[in-house]
């Protein structure tokens, strides 16, 4: 069964149209790479797809796991396993990384009729995920993202990521501002989570992270719609020879 | 989000009951005869009736101050009542089972019983209901120490000489317009003194609630801390629904010997008024401490959510050297709620430290208004005060409001002030939701997270019960 299925979406964010009817299936196992140029309406995907608000849907259907997702909430998008893992993740005062996750956690537990972890079992499993990205335990105690520096937020995004065992995560931009080793890190942490009932959709820019994290798919988004996909040997033609090519082709469709 | 999240229900004012007691009431209006009246009803001794007429008269003189950023329209203070005492059974109830039922069964819908209180949780209660003391818990045994803690009408008929000595001392009779009508016609109060290098064992409270319509409270605290000893004392408030405003005009006084230590909790949840902004408890308090002993210290901290205007500056006078001031404060406004409070901190005597910690959290069409003032006079010879101000916004129509006053005239002092404003972002939400919190749950997490630096100087039980109110003042208030 498709585990996602995009259908003719068009979104807008005001009065501009951002996404102009795109269609994607992803199923379960798989990783899909989605390139593009600026402004091409990658990252706005991504939040549709987690229910920001003020992204307009206007017409289309997002199918996710057999349910209209375009009519959930999104903290029920959340707890019914997806995972945006965002591109500036928000720094929130006085409230403990580690206490935050475990409300989350929580939470999606509930939905999923499973025990909650008190603060022990949390740790428990904090660690062992914190230990994989090669994170400082002392970053727990830390307020959510509060001076944190820009490879430590991506890394604690990861790491959200790996404790809540999303069923689609989605990665928007992940590796901008990465140095390699970060990248690596990263890269490892996602690694980790290919499952065979698992979806992951990178958004990125540049071809680098795909040495890392290889996709089955990459799909080319210009001017809101996917015009090109295909396997990896596409990111290396995109890499040599840019988006002019394609962006000529979507003005012809 | 915007609309998803002010739509959110709104939770209504949980202590809008009203208890069915009969009542000892005056006639409306204030005069001489009406103080006297109070103290007569009291068997005051001849000292305090003076001290009262003394208040009285110079009230007439003063004029209701206009430099608060609050807005209201004139009070009559003709169109008041300035003394309503449940009618007991028996003159003076001398223990619990000689209370009212029914006073008592208000206190229990509040959920703190005071047999409860007495036999479980270690708490002592001063209730003030209306305008007397109703009980006071535990009183036996804070006896054994040498601890006076009563209603404030006991300790001028039984410790005459320690109320003359301290009453006034802090906030003189003339101090300001809510201070000396205070002054003149207070019912009652709390009353503790906490003997030389005793450390008071429990936290002593005062629970208070408006009971008796078109009524003023006016109770009069005193805290007495004497050489080496400690106190904690927390202040918890409510009043039932009322459409028209009622005034509350309180005066605490604190003082602290040699090496004393007093920590003073508030949680005021008086009712803040409808949605439409009817109605409500105008809060204006004087509240004050004086660190009259070398190494002494006072530690104010408040839990501001409710009421329609709240007008009130916990302060400390610094003068024994070494001594330290600590004002911690949140402060809360909705729909049409106003609150213009702060601290003044008064360094007199050499190396003095205070510390000032405010958060401000403004939401619907509230109006959010910090003013502080520093005051660091001559001899104050290595004098150090940190304040910090912080205001969260939560919507577009509500107000923060920063008014800070600094007055230094020694060279040796240093100061330290910092100030944000913030307002939850929609990130921020959206951050939380997606990590699948619900909307309302993510604003309280992020509302506490903004204010954890004040709730962790109350006292544990306080902090959990500040935490809850606080979500209650901010359901359905974000956009």
């Amino acid at each position: 069964m498709n585990l996602l299925e995009i259908k003719n979406l068009h979104a807008k964010i005001g009065n501009e149209e951002i996404l102009k009817g795109l269609n994607l299936t992803v199923r379960a196992g798989e990783v899909h790479a989605i390139m593009g140029p600026n402004g091409s309406g990658k990252s706005t995907l991504a939040h549709v797809l987690a229910g920001r608000e003020n992204y307009q849907v206007t017409s289309g259907e997002v199918i996710y796991q057999g349910k209209n997702l375009l009519e959930m909430a999104p903290e029920m998008r959340a707890r019914e396993g997806i995972f945006l893992a965002f591109q500036y993740p928000v720094e929130i005062p006085g409230v403990g990384n580690s206490y935050f996750l475990r409300t989350a956690l929580n939470e999606i537990r509930k939905h999923r009729g499973l025990e909650e972890l008190d603060a022990l079992e949390f740790l428990g499993l904090a660690r062992q995920q914190m230990k994989l990205l090669e994170m400082d335990e002392s970053l727990l105690n830390r307020a959510v993202n509060e001076g944190f520096s820009g490879g430590e937020k991506k890394r604690n995004e990861i790491f959200q990521m790996s404790v809540l065992e999303p069923r689609l995560a989605l990665l928007d931009e992940t590796d901008s501002g990465l140095d390699i080793d970060a990248l690596r890190i990263v890269s490892k942490g996602v690694n980790a989570l290919r499952a065979p009932d698992r979806a992951i959709i990178l958004v990125t820019h540049y071809q680098r992270l795909l040495d890392y994290i290889v996709p089955d798919f990459v799909h080319v988004l210009a001017d809101g719609q996917i015009v090109k996909s295909g396997d990896k040997s596409l990111a290396f033609k995109l890499e040599e020879q840019g988006y002019a090519w394609l962006e000529k082709d979507a003005a012809n469709l | 989000m915007t609309a998803s999240i002010e739509s959110l229900a709104t939770q209504d004012y949980k202590y809008g009951f009203v208890t069915d007691v009969e009542s000892d009431v005056a006639p409306y209006g204030l005069n001489e005869d009406i103080v006297r009246l109070i103290s007569s009803k009291k068997n005051e001794p001849a000292f305090m009736l003076e001290w009262r007429l003394k208040a009285y008269r110079h009230w007439l003189t003063l004029t209701e101050p206009t430099w608060p950023n609050v807005h209201y329209p004139k009070i009559d203070y003709q169109d008041i009542i300035y003394y309503s005492a449940p009618k007991a059974k028996q003159p003076g109830p001398k223990s619990l089972s000689e209370v009212d039922p029914e006073v008592l069964a208000t206190f229990n819908k509040l959920g703190i019983s005071l047999q409860e209180q007495e036999r479980l949780t270690g708490v002592a209660i001063d209730a003030v209901f209306d305008s007397v003391s109703v009980a006071t818990t535990f009183k036996a045994k804070l006896g054994e120490l040498g601890i006076i803690f009563c209603s404030f009408s006991e300790a001028v008929l039984n410790h005459p000489e320690l109320v003359k000595k301290y009453l006034g001392s802090v906030v003189p009779v003339g101090d300001n317009f809510f201070a000396a009508l205070n002054s003149a016609v207070f019912s009652d109060g709390s009353f503790c003194y906490i003997p030389k290098g005793v450390r008071c064992p429990m936290e002593l409270s005062t629970y208070f609630r408006i009971n008796a319509m078109n009524t003023g409270q006016f109770e009069r605290t005193l805290i007495i801390a004497d050489e080496g000893s400690y106190v904690s004392y927390l202040e918890g408030c409510t009043a039932p629904m009322r459409d028209t405003n009622q005034l509350h005009a309180a005066v605490v006084e604190l003082v602290a010997l040699d090496n004393a230590q007093i920590k003073y909790s508030t949680v005021q949840n008086w009712y803040p008024g409808d949605k439409e902004g009817k109605g409500g408890i105008y809060n204006f308090v004087t509240k004050r401490g004086k660190c009259a002993g070398i190494n002494s210290k006072i530690s104010w901290t408040q839990v501001e959510t409710g009421s329609a205007i709240t007008w009130k500056y916990p302060s400390c006078i610094l003068l024994g050297d070494n001594s330290v001031g600590e004002f911690y404060s949140v402060a809360v406004v909705n729909n049409y709620q106003q609150a213009d409070t702060g601290t003044k901190m008064i360094h007199i005597g050499k190396n003095t430290r205070s510390t000032i910690v405010s958060k401000g959290i403004s939401a619907g069409r509230g109006q959010n208004t910090y003013r502080g003032m520093v005051k660091i006079q001559k001899g104050a010879t290595g004098a150090r005060n940190y304040s910090q101000c912080d205001s969260l916004l939560l919507g577009d129509k509500c107000g923060a409001h920063t008014f800070p006053y600094v007055e230094v005239k020694n060279s040796s002092s240093q100061m330290e002030h910092e100030a944000s404003t913030s307002k939850i972002g929609e990130d921020q939400l959206f951050y939380c939701q997606q990590r699948g919190l619900a909307a309302e749950d993510a604003v309280s997490l992020i509302v506490n997270g903004f204010c954890k630096q004040v709730f962790r100087e109350l006292p544990m039980e306080f902090a959990v019960e500040a935490q809850k109110l606080l979500n209650v003042s901010l359901e359905g208030s974000v956009g």
